[in-house]
């Protein structure tokens, strides 16, 4: 018998589709929102622009400035780095035009956290701070692939490199005081606090003025919900905030993950697999 | 008192403010208030330590100066320079305003520092040369090192004004032939005010002087003893042209276009943005200007190793970095610098890591197909399935 690539793409998604069928005895519950989870809520139709936000994170965690012009004026990121932990974007179409804030989320349930296979990333039980520990590290950056929202990124230019991210300034929270970014803005548009309070206080924005916001509140359902949440007047999907279903990426990893290593069927059936290419690869060199 | 002859109507002691009304007087108070950086409340505490504390005893020094500092005193307006020194302080001594002259001017100094020792603040104009046995000042004999040598150890707070007695200036401009130095480099281990500017903001002065009369303590100092209240910020960081700076509108030369607009004079050699002062809100002369504001950028004199040192015209060192007036689009390609070069560059690579894949798969099925594949285009050919 010969397999063509034809058969052979079958072969594997006939064997994948068999294993990849949720088995909902491994499926894996969403992680839920502590009670005293912190957050932040960045309110689009509040933001001007004029990115003290910006300023105020690269100083209270001493990150260098970011050079995007020829003559180095500015501190310019174009998004995020490994020297940059939030970010001011400009999305515009026609005459309507919103600045939307880019920085980690904290999600309830992270993917970048399951994903780490050191536990350098880890979710601080009671805040569900996201936080990162260089010491524990091994740079495989995994975490970089698992974010939906593309948030860590690597020190490419550090023989050492590590994972640069927003933490939600918890040094500065462990001493009572609150994140830079929202300490820094002036008008209002990135409120600190804790989550259940914010949503409560999106929701009331949203019932106070329906026409002047989409009618939304990203971050409470998206990925699982995140602690960061958004209000906007345009819809999320404009302003780079992903369509992502309610239930987490970790979620789902963990439980095609587990279930395809259930019973430890994934590694039988492709050791069946390459052995079968080898026996007829095998054959093939004798018939000639 | 010699002082009383010298200042036909100034007593030394009794009733300051004669000339002011109240209302002004306090206005004033309020604008020192303002220039500290404090709360318009302290307004009447200020004029309080002037009413009460009686006037201040100064004894000015000039040095190896051009009396510009002295010179941008005299035009302040709020107040005019006699109702400073008749009325707010008690000027006992200074070359360019005494009213006697030598044997005469030289008694009243003499008498000051005996009178008045330990409660006097001393102003220091000018930097000190010290080449040659301090020969290149001499005044009433003296070499002017030793002259503040003197006079120093009894005053009660000392001043340097001007960037030369701040720290150096022209005079120590290389190469330096008189040796010049700073007034705090030659009293070593005591604090020394400095009030640089070529010339310096008579506010600042003011200012300091009130401040030390009120509170009976030095404003708070940077790491070149400067008030804070003063030299806390960058030029650049209050400067009208500002928003053309962040905004990348540029003069490039003098008079073209972009000068007579108005934009930032960066590109011209502005030193603000490495220069610490508060010329750009107080302003000079009482008309609102600035080098700045007419057109010349800022050549850095308060600051030391830039004013005088860098050419007038080289790009300064910006000291703070901010974002600019633009931002990242939504959808920006991330990682690279977005220019059309490598963003062109970016997609050849992309390409490129396809095209490989593509290549590499096909010979994987080469070699499981046999012979099927074998007269197909190699990699990125179009690969119809069988
Ligand atoms: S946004 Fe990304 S990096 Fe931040 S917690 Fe979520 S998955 Fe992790
Ligand atoms: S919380 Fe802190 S680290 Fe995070 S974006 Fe704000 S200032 Fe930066
Ligand atoms: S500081 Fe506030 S208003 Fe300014 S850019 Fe940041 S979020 Fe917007
Ligand atoms: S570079 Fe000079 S002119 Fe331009 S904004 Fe700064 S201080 Fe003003």
């Amino acid at each position: 018998m010969r397999m063509n690539r034809r058969g052979f793409l079958q072969t594997l998604a006939i064997g994948g589709g068999a294993l990849s069928a949720p088995s909902f005895a491994n499926a894996r519950q969403d992680k839920a929102l502590s009670p005293g989870a912190l957050g932040l809520l960045y309110d689009a139709t509040k933001c001007v622009g004029c990115q003290a936000c910006v300023i105020a994170c690269k100083e209270v965690n001493g990150m260098p400035p970011e050079f995007s012009d020829p003559d180095h004026l500015w501190d310019a990121p174009l998004g995020l780095s490994a020297s940059t932990r939030n970010v001011i974007a400009l999305y515009k179409e026609g005459g309507r035009h919103s600045f939307v804030r880019q920085s980690c989320m904290h999600c309830v349930d992270p993917a970048c956290v399951s994903a780490c296979p050191v536990k350098a990333l880890t979710k601080e039980p009671k805040t569900g701070v996201v936080h990162y520990d260089a010491g524990t590290c091994i740079g495989c950056r995994y975490c970089m692939v698992a974010c939906p929202f593309n948030v860590p990124k690597f020190e490419w230019g550090s023989a050492y490199g590590k994972i640069v991210k927003c933490q939600l300034c918890d040094h500065l929270l462990a001493k009572g005081e609150k994140p830079g970014c929202s300490s820094a803005c002036p008008t209002g548009a990135i409120q600190f606090g804790g989550v259940q309070k914010l949503l409560q206080e999106a929701h009331a924005r949203l019932k106070a003025a329906p026409g002047a916001y989409y009618p939304k509140v990203y971050g409470e359902k998206e990925g699982g919900g995140t602690q960061v949440i958004f209000l906007s007047a345009l819809p999320f999907e404009k302003l780079g905030l992903p369509d992502l279903p309610d239930v987490s990426s970790a979620t789902l990893s963990e439980t095609i993950m587990h279930t395809t290593y259930k019973g430890f069927g994934m590694p039988i059936f492709l050791f069946a697999l390459f052995a079968f290419i080898a026996r007829r690869n095998l054959q093939k060199g004798k018939e000639e | 008192m010699a002082t009383a002859k010298k200042f036909s109507y100034n007593s030394g002691s009794g009733k300051p403010l004669a000339d002011l009304s109240r209302r002004q007087f306090i206005k004033f108070c309020g604008c020192v208030a303002a220039a500290l950086g404090m709360p318009a409340s302290m307004a009447p505490k200020i004029a309080r330590a002037i009413e009460q504390g009686g006037r201040l005893p100064v004894v000015w020094l000039s040095f190896q100066g051009c009396t510009g500092c002295t010179e941008s005193l005299l035009r302040s307006t709020h107040p005019t320079l006699e109702k400073l020194i008749f009325e707010i302080i008690s000027l006992e001594y200074h070359e360019t305003l005494n009213a006697g002259a030598g044997i005469q001017a030289e008694a009243a100094l003499k008498e000051t520092l005996n009178r008045d020792a330990g409660r006097f603040v001393l102003v220091a104009e000018g930097a000190i040369p010290l080449a040659d046995k301090g020969v290149y000042v001499r005044i009433n004999e003296q070499a002017g090192v030793d002259l503040l040598n003197e006079v120093a150890p009894k005053a009660l707070a000392v001043i340097a004004i001007g960037s030369c007695a701040s720290w150096g200036g022209i005079p120590s401009a290389g190469p330096n032939p008189t040796g010049a130095k700073s007034v705090g480099s030659i009293l070593e281990g005591r604090p020394v005010v400095n009030i640089p500017g070529c010339p310096p903001n008579p506010y600042n002065f003011l200012s300091t002087v009130l401040y030390f009369a009120t509170f009976g303590k030095l404003p708070e100092l940077d790491a070149h003893n400067r008030p804070k209240f003063a030299y806390g910020r960058l030029i650049h960081e209050n400067c009208e042209r500002r928003p053309h700076f962040d905004a990348g509108r540029f003069a490039k030369a003098f008079g073209d276009d972009g000068h007579r607009k108005g934009f930032c004079l960066y590109k011209l050699g502005c030193k603000g943005p490495e220069t610490f002062a508060n010329c750009q809100v107080v302003k000079f002369g009482d008309v609102e200007a600035s080098p700045i504001s007419i057109g010349h950028p800022c050549f850095g004199c308060t600051e030391s190793g830039v004013g005088f040192e860098k050419p007038m015209f080289q790009r300064a060192d910006i000291q703070r970095f901010t974002p600019p007036a633009f931002y990242p689009h939504v959808f920006e390609p991330r990682g690279e610098g977005v220019t059309p070069l490598t963003a062109a560059l970016g997609g050849v690579a992309f390409g490129g890591a396809i095209g490989a894949g593509y290549a590499l798969t096909n010979r994987l099925f080469k070699a499981t197909d046999g012979k099927e594949g074998a007269d197909k285009p190699k990699g990125g050919g179009a690969h119809e399935d069988e």
